[in-house]
C-alpha cells in the first residue's frame, strides 16, 4: 500500500474518531434536555466571538503547548511521564521563589523576571529528574514515582501557600500576595496574553520539532523508547537517556509553571499547573506523538477551555462538560486507531 | 521534508492569525479598557430597558451557604425591581475554574449583556479592583471588600464601586451565645475557613458573645470555657487543596467539642453533628450564612447567623439604574426592630430546631440586650499574645475591629 494512501486512511480514522466524540457528547446534552448545537455554537463563540477572547485562549496555549512539548520527549523514550502536574506545580514555586528573594532589592527586575523563568525551568528538570532516579535507580515506575512527586509538590505548594509565603495576617488558597507590576511578563495591550510567552512556546515547538526529528538523540531515544534491550544492544546509554527525556521534558514543564507565574497569575496559587500537565499528556496521545501536531490541537484544547465558560453562564451547564468533550475526544480517537490497525491488518 | 514543510507553514499560518487578529482591536468590539463594551453588544435587543447585572458566585449557587445567600439576593432584585435580569456564574475560584481569573469571568458577563457585576467575595479583592479600573462604565459591587473605604488601609479611589458587608459580628456574638448557652462540656469549635481579617473578627466576635453569656446568663467561671478555631484554609473544602471539614468536625467532636460552630459556607458541620448525635453523642452546630442553612439537619441545629444582601443590591441597582450611582463603602447593622425582616434587615439570626425553650428565651435576651445597646468590644481586652488590644473601658472603632490584626486571648487556634 502506498504510504500517502496509508495516511489518508489514518486521517480518516480520526475523523471518524473525532466525529463519534461530538456525537457522544451530543447525546449526554440530549439526555440532560440541553440543545448540542446551541452548545456548540456557544462553544465556538466563546473561544473566537472576539478579540478579548482568542487573546485568553492563547494565554492558555501556551502552557498546553509547553508541557505537550515536553511529554513528546518522555513518550518517545517509552516513558508516562505523569509526575508532570508536580514538576509545573515545582517550576512555579521555584520561580515565586526566586522573585520573593529580589522583591526589595534595586536588581533590575527584567533581570529578575529572566532569572525567575530559569529557576522555574531547573526546578521543572529537578523534579523529573528525580521521578527518572526513582525509575532507573531504583525500580519504581514512573507512573507510581510521578503520582507520588505529584502529591508531594502540591501538598509543598500549599505548605508554603498557607505558611511561610502566606500573606500578612491572611492565610489563605487564593495563593500568595501578587507580585508589584514591575515583575510582570508585559502584556500585548489589555489583553491578558504576552509576546514573550508565544515566542517561548514557539520556541519550543521548533526545538522539540527538530530534537525529536532531526538529531541523534532523537533517533536513540526512539530506540529506547520502542524497546530497551535493543537500543541497550546497540550500544545506547539507555538508563542515561531516559534521565535526559525526563529532564528534557522538566525543563518544559518548569517553563510552564514559571510562566503561569510570571504572565498569567502574578503570584503562587494552589492549582498553579491548572491540570495542564494531565491535558499535554492527553494530547500527546491523540496526536501519536507528533510534534508537528501540537500548536493545531493544543489551540483546539485550549478553546475548548475557555469556550467551556459560556456554558454555565448562558446554558447553566457545567464548564466539565469540555472536559468530557476532551477526554472522549482523546477516547475515540485512539479506540479508532485500534480499529484501523484491525482492518488494515485483515486486508 | 514533507513534514517540516507542514510544520512551518502551520506555525507561520497561526503566528499571523495571532498577530492579525490581536493588532486589529477595533475592528472588533473593543477591549475592555477602553470602551463600554455593553453599549456596543448586540446581544440584549429584546428589551432595551432590560437591566442585565451579573453575579461572580465563589462556591455553587446552591451551597446553602454564602453563594446562595447572595443568589437569592439577586432573585429577590428582580422579583422587586422590575426590568431587571440577573446572569451568574458559580464555583469562581481558581481551583474549580483552573486557568481563569474573576476579572476575566466578569468580562464574560459583560459580554452577556451585563451592566453591573457582584464579585461576592473577599478572596477576589484584587481581580474586583482590576476589573473595576479597567471597566469604569461598567457598575461594581463587591461584597465584604474594603476597597473604596476612604479610612480603610486598602483605600482605591474607584467611582464605579460599591463596597457592602452586612455586621456579622452581631450574628456570631449570637451564635457564640447560643452555643455557650447549649455546651455541656464547656468546648466549642469553631470550623474556620481562611485566616484574614474579616475571618479573625467573626471569630473574636462569637467568642465575645461566649464568653458573655457564658459568665452572665450561666454564672459560670470564663476560665472554664474552652473555644478553639480550627482553619481549613478556603471557605468551602476543595478536595486535595483544603483541610477537609468533615474531618475537622469529627476531631472537634472528638476531643469533646459538643457546639461547632461553622465559619465555612458550607454545612459539613451540621452533618457530623447529626452523626454524632445518631450515635447517642449530643453534638450542635451552628451553620452559617444562609437563611435555610439549617434544613440540612435541623433537630441539630440551634440556629443560623445569616445575610441578607437583598435589600442592599436593590438599593445599589436602582440607583445604577437611575443615574444617582455614588461610590459608597457600606458596613451595614441588622434591623435591631426586626432582625429577621427580609425587606430591612442586612443580617439576621433565625434560631433552629435544635434551641431549647429555657436558652431561647435566654438567647432573646441576648439579642435584646445588644438592640439596646450593648457593647463586646470594649475592654479590657487582651490579644491572643498577651499584648493589649484594649485599655479597660476603651471601645474598639470600626477600624479596629474590620482590621483586627489578631484572634483574642482565650482563644486558641492560629492567629494568621
Amino acid at each position: 500500500m502506498k504510504p500517502s494512501r496509508t495516511r489518508n486512511i489514518s486521517i480518516l480514522f480520526q475523523l471518524g474518531g473525532l466525529v463519534l466524540a461530538f456525537g457522544f457528547v451530543s447525546l449526554i446534552l440530549l439526555l440532560i434536555d440541553a440543545d448540542p448545537i446551541q452548545a456548540f455554537s456557544l462553544l465556538w463563540e466563546g473561544a473566537v466571538g472576539n478579540t478579548t477572547r482568542i487573546a485568553s485562549v492563547f494565554v492558555v496555549w501556551v502552557p498546553i503547548v509547553l508541557v505537550t512539548c515536553g511529554v513528546l520527549v518522555t513518550f518517545t523514550a517509552g516513558l508516562w511521564n505523569i509526575g508532570i502536574e508536580g514538576q509545573i506545580t515545582i517550576g512555579a514555586i521555584f520561580t515565586t521563589g526566586v522573585i520573593r528573594m529580589f522583591l526589595d532589592t534595586p536588581v533590575n527586575p527584567v533581570l529578575v523576571i529572566i532569572l525567575s523563568m530559569l529557576a522555574g525551568m531547573l526546578g521543572g528538570a529537578l523534579w523529573a529528574v528525580l521521578a527518572g532516579v526513582l525509575k532507573v535507580f531504583s525500580g519504581v515506575n514512573e507512573i507510581f514515582g510521578g503520582l507520588g512527586l505529584n502529591f508531594i509538590a502540591t501538598a509543598l505548594n500549599i505548605g508554603l501557600i498557607f505558611g511561610a509565603w502566606s500573606r500578612p495576617g491572611v492565610a489563605s488558597m487564593s495563593g500568595t500576595e501578587p507580585f508589584p507590576e514591575v515583575y510582570w511578563l508585559p502584556t500585548f495591550q489589555n489583553f491578558r496574553f504576552s509576546w514573550y510567552s508565544i515566542l517561548l512556546s514557539v520556541i519550543g515547538l521548533v526545538v522539540i520539532y527538530f530534537l525529536l526529528q532531526g538529531t541523534h538523540f532523537g533517533l536513540r531515544l526512539k530506540a529506547v523508547g520502542k524497546s530497551i534491550k535493543s537500543a541497550f544492544r546497540l550500544g545506547i546509554t539507555t538508563w542515561q537517556h531516559m534521565l535526559l527525556a525526563f529532564l528534557v521534558c522538566g525543563v518544559f514543564a518548569g517553563l510552564a509553571g514559571a510562566l503561569q507565574v510570571v504572565a498569567v497569575y502574578h503570584r503562587l496559587i494552589p492549582s498553579i499547573s491548572s491540570g495542564y500537565g494531565f491535558m499535554g499528556l492527553m494530547i500527546g496521545m491523540l496526536i501519536n506523538y507528533q510534534a508537528i501536531w501540537v500548536a493545531p490541537i493544543a489551540l483546539f484544547f485550549a478553546a475548548l477551555n475557555i469556550g467551556g465558560i459560556q456554558l454555565p453562564i448562558v446554558m447553566k451547564l457545567d464548564s466539565a462538560l469540555t472536559g468530557v468533550l476532551q477526554g472522549s475526544l482523546v477516547l475515540f480517537v485512539l479506540l479508532m486507531q485500534g480499529v484501523k490497525q484491525r482492518v488494515l491488518g485483515k486486508q | 521534508m514533507k513534514k517540516k514543510l507542514v510544520f512551518w507553514v502551520l506555525t507561520v499560518l497561526m503566528v499571523s492569525a495571532l498577530i492579525l487578529t490581536a493588532c486589529q482591536p477595533s475592528a472588533e468590539p473593543a477591549p475592555p479598557a477602553e470602551e463600554p463594551a455593553q453599549v456596543e453588544e448586540p446581544e440584549p435587543v429584546e428589551e432595551p430597558e432590560e437591566f442585565v447585572f451579573g453575579m461572580l458566585l465563589v462556591g455553587p449557587y446552591n451551597d446553602r451557604g454564602w453563594s446562595q445567600a447572595h443568589h437569592e439576593a439577586g432573585e429577590y432584585v428582580m422579583e422587586n425591581l422590575p426590568g431587571t435580569r440577573m446572569i451568574y456564574l458559580d464555583v469562581v475560584n481558581t481551583a474549580d475554574r483552573p486557568g481563569t481569573t474573576a476579572a476575566q469571568l466578569a468580562e464574560e458577563l459583560v459580554q452577556q449583556g451585563a451592566q453591573l457585576v457582584v464579585f461576592n467575595s473577599d478572596d477576589m479583592k484584587d481581580d474586583a479592583v482590576e476589573f473595576t479600573r479597567n471597566n469604569p462604565d461598567v457598575y461594581v459591587i463587591h461584597a465584604s471588600g474594603d476597597s473604596v473605604w476612604a479610612e480603610g488601609e486598602n483605600y482605591v479611589p474607584l467611582p464605579n464601586m460599591v463596597n457592602v458587608m452586612g455586621e456579622m459580628e452581631y450574628g456570631k456574638m449570637i451564635a457564640g451565645c447560643d452555643a455557650a448557652l447549649h455546651t455541656q462540656t464547656g468546648s466549642i469549635g469553631y470550623l474556620g475557613p481562611l485566616i484574614n481579617e474579616e475571618t479573625r473578627r467573626l471569630v473574636a466576635s462569637s467568642y465575645l458573645g461566649a464568653q458573655y453569656c457564658w459568665e452572665n446568663y450561666l454564672g459560670n467561671d470564663p476560665a472554664d470555657l474552652n473555644f478553639r478555631v480550627t482553619w481549613i484554609g478556603f471557605w468551602f473544602n476543595i478536595p486535595g487543596f483544603t483541610e477537609d471539614p468533615t474531618q475537622v468536625a469529627n476531631e472537634f467532636i472528638n476531643t469533646g467539642v459538643d457546639v461547632i460552630i461553622s465559619g465555612i459556607d458550607t454545612t459539613e458541620a451540621l452533618v457530623e453533628a447529626r452523626k454524632a448525635t445518631g450515635e447517642g453523642n449530643q453534638v450542635y452546630a451552628i451553620p452559617y450564612d444562609y437563611v435555610g442553612a439549617c434544613d440540612e439537619a435541623p433537630e441539630v441545629c440551634l440556629g443560623v447567623p445569616w445575610y441578607n444582601w437583598g435589600p442592599a443590591y436593590l438599593r445599589h441597582i436602582t440607583s445604577a439604574m437611575n443615574g444617582t450611582w455614588e461610590s459608597v463603602f457600606e458596613w451595614l447593622p441588622p434591623d435591631w426592630g426586626d432582625i429577621n425582616n427580609h425587606d430591612t434587615t442586612a443580617i439576621g439570626y433565625v434560631s433552629g430546631p435544635g434551641m431549647s425553650p429555657d436558652n431561647e428565651a435566654l438567647l432573646q435576651q441576648f439579642i435584646d440586650e445588644l438592640a439596646g445597646g450593648l457593647n463586646l468590644w470594649v475592654g479590657p481586652l487582651n490579644f491572643q499574645d498577651g499584648t493589649t488590644f484594649l485599655a479597660e473601658g476603651q471601645e474598639a472603632t470600626d477600624h479596629e475591629i474590620w482590621y483586627l490584626p489578631q484572634l483574642l486571648e482565650g482563644i486558641e487556634g492560629r492567629s494568621e
